[in-house]
């Protein structure tokens, strides 16, 4: 067979409007979902290392239910599924960022309980005796020294979660896959498009890693 | 320095008849009666595992007990980890140097000796810093105040670790080996500041393996041998003639080199 196929780099650049369309819909899920699952993660998180068994037992299944499943799952029977039970459609950007809070939410659970525990005994001892409650010594002492330490994992989850978003295509939701996918759809041009949609999540994940170490050296500070 | 501080006749500060301790089988303590008088400086030593850290830290209910009576400062604790405000009252007012300092390395030196008299005291800024930058001057870190632990020895981290600990002016200090863990050209400016500390009359409980220091500083030293109190005494009672065989047998170990 002859292969003449040549990549059109005018084509490439030529897309990029189209597509730069459905960055802030990655952007509005992705860090939507993830603000949301930031606070279900702290919430989830310190429920599972409660020493009370009935706080403790529905942060784990919570945890195995939303980390155990796909989040391709999730969303659709979010979009499909929940209207059948509420009886009114909703609304597909609601799906998605509803969809990423959940799922990363059960992740950044075991992120909170692994940054928590990983603070020494000596600590708490230390603010306990000083006469700080439980509380204080919790929001004092232990949860801005965790807090620094679970920023690495928390970065990570954010690309993953980033990436997940463009499974959301399937729902419709106009995000960067989806822009992509409807401009191929009359242009034939998928490769140029499908590397232009590559790039420009690797932009979106390198900005976030790049604040993300900025972040940490400036909280190296004192530690 | 050794006038008899024990017969002073004022009321008890901390009060322990019956206390019994246990890990799951493990008897860790074992009916301890023990009562220690304002302004006495109590040391106890013994071998490790002996249960002597366990005791100075049933005191400030870090570690719970399952038998038995404590009493810190007219608040009563109960067995099992009951009572938290009587708990929380003990805290305040008894402060504690741990083996590892504990320092918070997140917060700067000033902060970690303000934290506590702000949030728990609810003092303002202005009279905890003051606080404590008399207090870290006292301890001779006060040009050190803006630097982070981690930028400190380990006999400068619990010198301020002592700072803070006064900073809640505190009616009892226990010391939990303050200085095991650090180099031994270290231990001496650490020492130094809890024998001015004494010297001032604060109350002391200490758990240490620094004999001289016991001999020099203590009002009574206590010698626990496996979960009990074998014998007490003035220290050089205890040190210079010791009634019990596992005493003897101890000093011995530790007083050869």
């Amino acid at each position: 067979m002859d292969v003449t196929f040549q990549f059109n780099w005018q084509a490439a650049f030529a897309s990029l409007p189209h597509l730069v369309a459905g960055i802030p819909y990655t952007l509005l899920i992705s860090f939507g979902g993830l603000a949301i699952g930031f606070f279900i993660g702290i919430l989830v998180g310190l429920l599972r290392i409660s020493r009370t068994a009935w706080l403790r037992w529905p942060a784990i299944i919570y945890i195995e239910i939303f980390r155990g499943t796909p989040v391709l799952v999730q969303v659709l029977f979010i979009f499909y599924g929940l209207p059948q039970l509420l009886g009114g459609p909703i609304n597909a950007l609601v799906a998605g960022i509803a969809a990423i809070a959940v799922n990363s939410g059960a992740y950044i659970s075991e992120i909170v309980r692994g940054g928590v525990q990983s603070i020494e005994r000596g600590q708490s001892e230390a603010g306990l005796s000083l006469g700080l409650s439980r509380g204080q010594a919790f929001r004092y002492v232990i949860w801005p020294q965790a807090f620094r330490r679970m920023i690495p994992p928390l970065g990570n989850q954010g690309i993953i979660s980033i990436k997940d978003t463009s499974l959301f295509s399937v729902i419709g939701v106009g995000e960067l896959v989806r822009q992509g996918q409807i401009y191929i759809a009359t242009t034939f041009t998928a490769l140029e498009v499908y590397l232009m949609v590559a790039l420009l999540y690797l932009v979106i994940t390198l900005s976030l890693s790049l604040a993300l170490r900025l972040l940490e050296r400036k909280g190296l500070v004192g530690q | 320095m050794t006038q008899d501080r024990q017969a002073s006749g004022s009321a008890p500060i901390v009060h322990l008849s019956k206390l019994n301790k246990h890990y799951g089988e493990l008897h860790v303590l074992k009916d301890i009666d023990l009562t220690v008088t304002p302004g006495e400086v109590v040391v106890i030593i013994g071998a490790s595992g002996s249960g002597k850290s366990t005791l100075i830290r049933c005191v400030n209910g870090l570690e719970e007990f399952q038998q038995g009576e404590l009493e810190v400062d007219g608040n009563t604790l109960l067995p099992n980890g009951k009572a938290t405000k009587a708990l929380q009252k003990i805290r305040t007012e008894v402060g504690m140097v741990f083996q590892q300092f504990n320092l918070f390395p997140h917060l700067s030196v000033l902060d970690n000796v303000v934290l506590a008299p702000m949030k728990v005291r609810g003092w303002d800024r202005d009279r905890a810093e003051a606080t404590a930058q008399r207090l870290l001057a006292r301890v001779g870190i006060g040009d050190q105040a803006g630097k982070y632990p981690s930028q400190l020895s380990g006999g400068q981290q619990q010198r301020v670790a002592l700072a803070r600990a006064l900073a809640m002016e505190p009616r009892l200090m226990l010391f939990d080996e303050p200085t095991s863990a650090l180099d031994p050209e270290m231990i001496g400016e650490v020492l130094d500041a809890m024998r001015e500390l004494a010297n001032e009359g604060m109350t002391m409980m200490i758990v240490t393996h620094e004999m001289g220091f016991a001999r020099e500083v203590a009002d009574r030293v206590i010698f626990i041998d496996k979960g009990r109190i074998a014998e007490q005494g003035r220290p050089e009672q205890i040190f210079d003639s010791p009634q019990q065989a596992p005493t003897r047998s101890f000093l011995s170990r530790v007083l050869k080199h």
